[in-house]
């Protein structure tokens, strides 16, 4: 199945019938697949008349009590900025997919990584965090979609799926979970479902006296502390022993990296990777103790360098930090990156190893 | 030797992207020679759009602004308002325009910026592969309405023309066809007469389009005038909406 | 064991649906496989093109720049693709509309009349299942019958018998080529 009409049918088969999405190239396809899935099982579709009104309709659907999702793609996304403020402040479960394309402002259409800052590190205003989860397949895309749906309603806040246009565009085979595997949608108690037989429910994100809101704040902070101990997630691919270089990388670069560190093994040469899968709350320390049995490490992106700055936090200092980004759609294959390894390997020691940055 | 026929000043010599049987490159050509005939085209600015015709920079010879989609008037207010001396104009597609940008379009007009918009309704979008469009008639098929358009669940098409002939503020507000010879030549003298009104310093103009997107229709060109003529034109009736010498809008 | 092919050509010669089948076939048969196509802008008259992997084991990159197989039905991708195919691999060539052939000497290279086989079985629209026959043929990289069955589910879904019918026939005459280009290098 395409990428996008996975995430589509993850939906479905995570019980989640109501979408509001705006058309954007790489991941029209979702909207297209579940124009015709949602009427099959009664489920709700509308496109909305932009994304900026979308944000709202999700909003107006959680807080009815309903499961909700959209996708879109980085212009898109940044006009539902200002919704996941207040989806956030709200404390509102969403399921928000975002696949990548590159930037800034129009810039192309072809995959690209260069929405890790906006996703991690809010791209709206106010203290909040949603959730970033990045797959590295259709058959992970479809996965970590389905567990979205219950990690937005266990902290009660918005996830982003962070893809790219290769996971939105490829073919893969997948499988979709028996849908009794997968946990029922919580009560909403809070919901705004009609005041019958109880007293008011109220979902907004205004505080105007400052203890109130500095309550809400910290309440949202202890939920991310409890989201950084329990969500971490990431897979470790030869990184347990000690290593030459470290290669981090996320989503489909990942997966390509995967395929470096096999050429490079069967070379002899000492190589592992991690591959965050939940990027906020970012593997600081999973991070930090690989790094620690490598000499090196390189942080691979389509991008000019983001996550690079979380790996620079996690590492601290202690070993040098490469980076290696291509952007505007040009993917990197293995071998290229095989070569960026072995510039980190014949290095002359003694020599200053500074944070390369190139692009 | 008479020249008889040449390639107005205000287009470059590129070959545009549009598919065979587009109209989007007969607009172009009416709002190039419009710039021409007036003696504009050295201070006009364009805004394209996102949609197919983001590339009309490329076919513009004119300065050119890229918006965001659907902020073009916005782009274009910006700029009038800093450098009134100059010929602001949007080329927009009824995603572009009427979705997305709705609240820009109606608030240009509402406030009377001296811009003129020429707005391409193709009743679908185009770049993004054929989605519904506020425009699409109802019961067509696209890619986002599979069963047709359901006006019970997303209402009627929307008439631009008509709906920003309300406005009260003063403004030129027309509807033409351009998928005949006769209709081109109609279409000519509103673009011509929203730039005059412009060049006057007058008030707002808009020139609402039909226009052909037979990829997307799945129709062949000649299908797609037939199209326009049978489907599109009944709701979507031609003729000035608005001049600014009225006072009310009707 | 691991196939790799970048399929390409114009928009409208069916070069995603090509590999569409084969990924579907690799699939059927119990194997982990990978579709990626270009998208974009250039898929409008320029050249569309496809990898798709079908291996035994887990796929890692579903990016490859040096393809084992590739197979070029126009004048463009042979020049953008043609260098690209990994020393020791195998090229095929659509030579109905590509007249000249690659002057590599370390791949194989099969020169196929594609859209003249097709033709001549009643449909040229189907040059791609000459390509797509030979590649298979050459390679084995799935089995004929899985392909068979893909052409099977793609057209007959439309209720269009005899759509199957040639497509399977022109199919195999592609296949038979591939083969045949197997032993000769023998
Ligand atoms: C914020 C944002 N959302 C969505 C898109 C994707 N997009 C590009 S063009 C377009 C619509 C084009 O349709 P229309 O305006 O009718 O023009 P046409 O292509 O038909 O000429 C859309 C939705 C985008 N570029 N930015
Ligand atoms: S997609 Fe439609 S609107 Fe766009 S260039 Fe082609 S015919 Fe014209």
């Amino acid at each position: 199945m395409k990428g996008n009409e996975a995430i589509g049918e993850a939906a479905v088969c995570a019980g989640c019938l109501n979408y509001f999405a705006y058309p954007i190239t790489p991941q029209s396809e979702v909207a297209e697949y579940l124009s015709r899935r949602l009427p099959e099982v009664g489920g709700t579709f509308l496109q909305g008349e932009s994304e900026v009104a979308v944000s709202y309709m999700l909003f107006g659907a959680s807080a009815a009590g309903e499961r909700v999702f959209t996708t879109s793609s980085s212009p898109g996304i940044s006009l539902m900025a200002e919704g996941m403020s207040y989806l956030s402040g709200a404390q509102l479960p969403v399921v928000i997919v975002n696949i990548v394309r590159g930037g800034p402002g129009l810039g192309g259409i072809l995959p690209a990584q260069s929405d890790y800052m906006q996703a991690v590190k809010g791209a709206g205003h106010g203290d909040y965090h949603v959730l970033v989860l990045a797959p590295a397949g259709v058959q992970e895309a479809v996965d970590l979609t389905i567990d979205a749906f219950t990690l937005a309603e266990r902290y009660s806040n918005p996830v982003l799926i962070l893809g790219d246009g290769m996971i939105g565009q490829m073919m893969e085979p997948v499988e979709f979970p028996d849908p009794e595997t997968i946990p029922p949608p919580q009560p909403r108690p809070w919901a705004t479902t009609g005041m019958k037989d109880r007293r008011q429910n109220l979902i907004r994100s205004l505080f105007l006296s400052p203890d109130s809101l500095e309550y809400n704040n910290m309440h949202l902070r202890a939920k991310y502390d409890a989201m950084e101990r329990d969500e971490v997630r990431y897979e470790s691919y030869h990184a347990e022993r000690k290593m030459d270089v470290l290669i981090v990388a996320y989503g489909t670069m990942a997966r390509i990296c995967k395929t470096a560190v096999d050429v490079l093994r069967e070379q002899g040469l000492k190589v592992g990777l991690v591959r965050p899968i939940s990027l906020y709350p970012y593997p600081m320390q999973v991070v930090h103790e690989a790094a620690q049995k490598a000499k090196d490490v390189l942080v691979v992106e389509l991008s000019t360098g983001q996550m690079v700055e979380d790996v620079h936090h996690a590492v601290a200092g202690s070993r040098p930090v490469h980076f290696f980004g291509k952007t505007g759609g040009n993917i990197p294959p293995p071998d290229r990156i095989a070569d960026e390894v072995r510039k980190l390997l014949v290095k002359k020691p003694g020599k200053s190893r500074k944070t390369g940055r190139k692009s | 030797m008479r020249t008889i026929f040449e390639k107005p000043d205000a287009l470059t010599d590129k070959i545009t992207h549009y598919c065979p049987g587009c109209t989007h490159g007969v607009i172009h050509r009416l709002v190039a020679e419009s710039l021409d005939e007036l003696g504009l085209r050295e201070r006009t600015v364009g805004i394209a759009p996102v949609g197919c015709a983001v590339l009309a920079y490329h076919y513009f010879n004119t300065d050119f602004q890229e918006a965001a989609h659907g902020r073009a008037a916005a782009l274009a207010t910006g700029a009038k308002r800093v450098r009134p001396d100059l010929i602001l104009f949007t080329y927009q597609g009824d995603g572009d325009l009427a979705s997305i940008g709705m609240a820009e379009t109606i608030h240009a007009c509402n406030r009377g910026e001296k811009i003129t918009t020429i707005f391409v309704n193709n009743a679908v979008y185009g770049m993004t592969g054929g989605q519904m469009a506020p425009t699409t008639m109802p019961g067509q098929v696209t890619t986002t309405s599979p069963a047709g358009r359901d006006v019970a669940e997303c209402g009627q098409p929307i008439r631009m023309a008509e709906v920003l002939s309300q406005i009260k503020t003063p403004g030129y507000i027309a509807r033409v066809a351009v998928h005949t010879p006769a209709h081109i030549v109609k279409a000519k003298r509103c673009i011509k007469q929203a730039f005059k009104y412009q060049a006057e310093g007058r008030c707002y103009s808009l020139v609402e389009c039909l226009s052909t997107c037979p990829t997307n229709w799945g129709m062949t060109p000649i299908e797609s005038i037939k199209w326009v003529e049978e489907t599109m034109m009944p709701y979507y009736p031609l003729g000035v909406k608005r001049t600014p010498d009225e006072g009310e809008g009707g | 064991m691991r196939h790799e092919v970048m399929f390409a050509g114009f928009g409208g010669q069916g070069i995603m649906l090509i590999g569409q089948m084969l990924a579907y076939a690799g699939m059927n048969e119990g194997k982990q496989a990978v579709w990626l196509p270009s998208y974009g802008p250039e898929m409008r008259g320029g050249t569309a093109y496809c990898i798709v992997q079908v291996s035994d084991d887990p796929i890692g990159s579903p990016v490859v720049a040096n393809p084992m197989n590739a197979a070029v039905m126009n004048r463009p991708s042979l020049d953008k693709f043609g260098p690209e195919v990994k020393p020791g691999g195998l090229l095929l060539i659509n030579s109905s509309l590509i007249p000249d052939t690659s002057k590599r000497t370390d791949i194989s290279i099969l020169n196929v009349g594609c859209n003249q086989i097709a033709n001549e079985e009643g449909t040229g629209k189907a040059a791609n299942m000459v390509i797509l026959g030979a590649l298979i043929g050459a390679t084995k990289m799935v089995k004929p019958k899985s392909i068979e069955d893909m052409i099977e589910y793609q057209f007959g879904k439309k209720g269009k018998r005899k759509l199957v019918d040639i497509n399977i026939r022109i199919f195999n005459r592609g296949l038979d080529i591939g083969k045949t280009s197997v032993k000769d290098r023998k």
